[in-house]
């Protein structure tokens, strides 16, 4: 009886077991192929001409041109390109040395109302920006600000000063006190300490700061859209809408352009994936 | 904003700061010259983010007219107006749908797969799989967005071939041209976009558990469900619970995917605040009502912040 129970035991479980795991990775493939098959489609229709897109749509392009890719980066998708590199560049540099600025004066210097200006910084994370678009644009229409990079740059800052801050902020409180104080005392001014010793400790927390940003500022869409009219200053995901407008009817063009925007950053998170995930670590806490 | 998935991220961070002990002052005396580290932030956030929220408050109390420039004070009347217009209540409801449908796949579906994932045997496996399904999140959900209006499309659209293709032809319809449909095709995208992204916060609040647990339940004799059940779920509720809270944040404050596909038609049907904010506020140059309708969104997300704080705080006093 009790060595029945036993083999039945052990023998239940290699055989339930490979089952499990047929299926686990059917199921596991299966979806991937549901998430990554709507991609390839988009990257095969910029081959394809407007005959071959009415056509069978599980259909291989008929011939590998790249004249589609060509068309769309000639007609607009350059100039999105350059002003979405211009603007994410711009507000990630901007948010990360103020954040980390902020984040110094937050763990390493004594200031009146520390509670109230750390409460105000990280509660903005609460706020979103949908709320904040009306008076906004009466804002930076009055102040001339608007259909500028500098719109872009500085809201895409201010909106993300929170959640960078809050990030540098958790890693610098864990960083030991020693070295600034060894510092300190030999004669450092407040500036030197933080340029030279923490913000180069900092490093690993910055970088995924920078990466976090570059994958929200290049994505954005409510404000870029709201906030640019003119093409000269459209970012890739606005501009891809108004291409699709101009260009509607060569849809092979839209899916090139739309390829080509996908792009940079699917690779950009290939290789940063390890930097991205401890932001991401970092950011959900202990 | 751009991007739900970064979105939900924030708001677990935002719990996180609140548990998090104030950084103790380095000497007893305070120094005023200090606050030259915090000033261009707070300038920054204060004009920019606080600043709009008040003043949106102002605006919706205003009624102005675009040929004259004059604004009249009107009160409350924007609000009552919000009461009767029909399509407040149809955004509102989708708006619900979108949070109730993302709690079920981003929350409950991504929780099970980054279980599965960490089950499996090697690192490399684990690795591969979670990068695949967060691919479309790195992708702007504008591109993702145009990408499924294609997907829909009657003529060109990959959805309806596939259905000729395996015999279900009944089901065929312009997904985004349908009152019936537009919203949930919508919604749909929403989540194979979005996936990944709870999935890979999930595999890393896994990875935070002891892994002796597991061996301890594997010695007790708990199956894999029963250790999903006993070890994997009480253990990561925490997580749960944000996600579940910052999802409906999220869901009050779609926008791009929305306007990227349908614009809110056919007939308003797939129209959610964001959209009918962006509706009334800029093609009707409603600016008043279109900050009425902030404000609503501003209630609702007020409101989940407010449970997610007291949520990470309750949970704090409990462990």
């Amino acid at each position: 009886m009790t060595v029945m129970a036993a083999s039945g035991r052990t023998a239940r479980p290699t055989f339930g077991s490979a089952l499990a795991k047929a299926f686990l990775y059917s199921f596991l493939i299966c979806l991937g192929i549901v998430v990554l098959y709507p991609l390839v489609w988009m990257a095969l229709n910029g081959f394809k001409d407007n005959g071959q897109i009415f056509g069978d749509p599980f259909a291989l392009p008929s011939r590998w041109t790249w004249g589609n890719y060509v068309q769309a980066w000639n007609r607009g998708v350059r100039d999105y390109l350059a002003s979405s590199l211009l603007v994410t560049v711009a507000s990630a540099i901007c948010t990360v040395l103020i954040s980390a600025w902020t984040a110094y004066g937050l763990t390493r210097t004594p200031m009146p109302g520390k509670p109230l200006i750390v409460g105000l910084v990280l509660g903005g994370l609460m706020l979103s920006p949908t709320v904040a678009l009306i008076p906004l644009v009466r804002m930076l229409q009055a102040i001339g600000l608007y259909n500028t990079y500098w719109a872009l740059i500085i809201l895409y800052t201010a909106f993300r000063i929170p959640f960078s801050t809050f990030l540098i902020r958790a890693y610098m409180l864990g960083l030991p006190k020693d070295l600034d104080e060894a510092a300190r005392i030999d004669g450092a001014s407040e500036g030197q300490i933080f340029w030279r010793i923490i913000l180069p400790l900092c490093q690993p927390i910055i970088i995924s700061c920078i990466i976090l940003h570059v994958l929200f500022a290049w994505n954005e869409y409510l404000f870029a859209m709201v906030f640019t009219n003119g093409s000269a200053v459209q970012t890739l995901p606005v501009g891809l809408t108004s291409l699709m407008s101009k260009n509607g009817t060569n849809y092979g063009v839209v899916f090139a352009a739309m390829t080509i925007s996908a792009l940079p950053i699917v690779l950009l998170f290939f290789a940063a994936q390890r930097y991205f995930i401890r932001g991401l670590s970092e950011g959900i806490g202990k | 904003m751009a991007n739900s998935g970064l979105a939900r991220m924030e708001g677990a961070a935002l719990s996180n700061a609140a548990g998090e002990p104030a950084a103790k002052a380095g000497r007893p005396f305070r120094h005023w010259s200090s606050l030259r580290w915090v000033a261009v932030a707070v300038i920054l956030v204060g004009w920019f983010v606080y600043y709009p929220i008040v003043d949106n408050f102002i605006v919706s109390t205003t009624d102005e007219d675009i040929f004259t420039g004059e604004t009249t004070n009107i009160g409350l009347a924007n609000y009552e107006r919000l009461l009767h217009d029909p399509v407040v209540w149809v955004a509102l409801w989708n708006n619900t749908l979108y949070a109730l449908i993302s709690i079920i796949f981003q929350v409950g579906g991504a929780f099970v797969l980054a279980a599965l994932i960490e089950g499996l045997g090697s690192e490399r496996q684990r690795r591969f799989w979670r990068a695949i399904y967060f691919i479309p999140s790195a992708i702007s959900i504008t591109i993702t967005g145009l990408l499924f209006y294609f997907i829909y499309q009657p003529d060109i659209g990959l959805l309806n071939a596939g259905l000729r293709r395996i015999g279900l032809e009944q089901l065929i319809q312009p997904w985004l041209g349908s009152e019936h449909t537009a919203i949930y095709a919508i919604i749909a995208m929403s989540q194979w976009q979005g996936f990944g992204y709870s999935t890979l916060l999930f595999a890393i609040a896994i990875q935070k558990i002891p892994r002796d647990l597991y061996d301890a339940a594997v010695m007790d004799g708990a199956g894999p469900l029963r250790r999903l059940w006993s070890v994997t779920l009480p253990l990561t509720r925490e997580m749960t619970g944000l996600m579940i809270i910052v999802t409906i944040t999220g869901a009050f404050q779609v926008f791009n995917e929305v306007m990227v596909m349908t614009a809110g038609g056919p007939n308003n049907r797939s129209q959610v605040l964001g959209t009918w904010l962006y509706q009334q506020g800029f093609i009707q140059n409603n600016f008043g009502y279109g900050a009425a309708i902030a404000a609503v969104i501003f209630a609702v997300t007020m409101i989940t912040g407010a449970a997610q704080l007291w949520y990470t705080r309750r949970r704090r006093i409990e462990l």
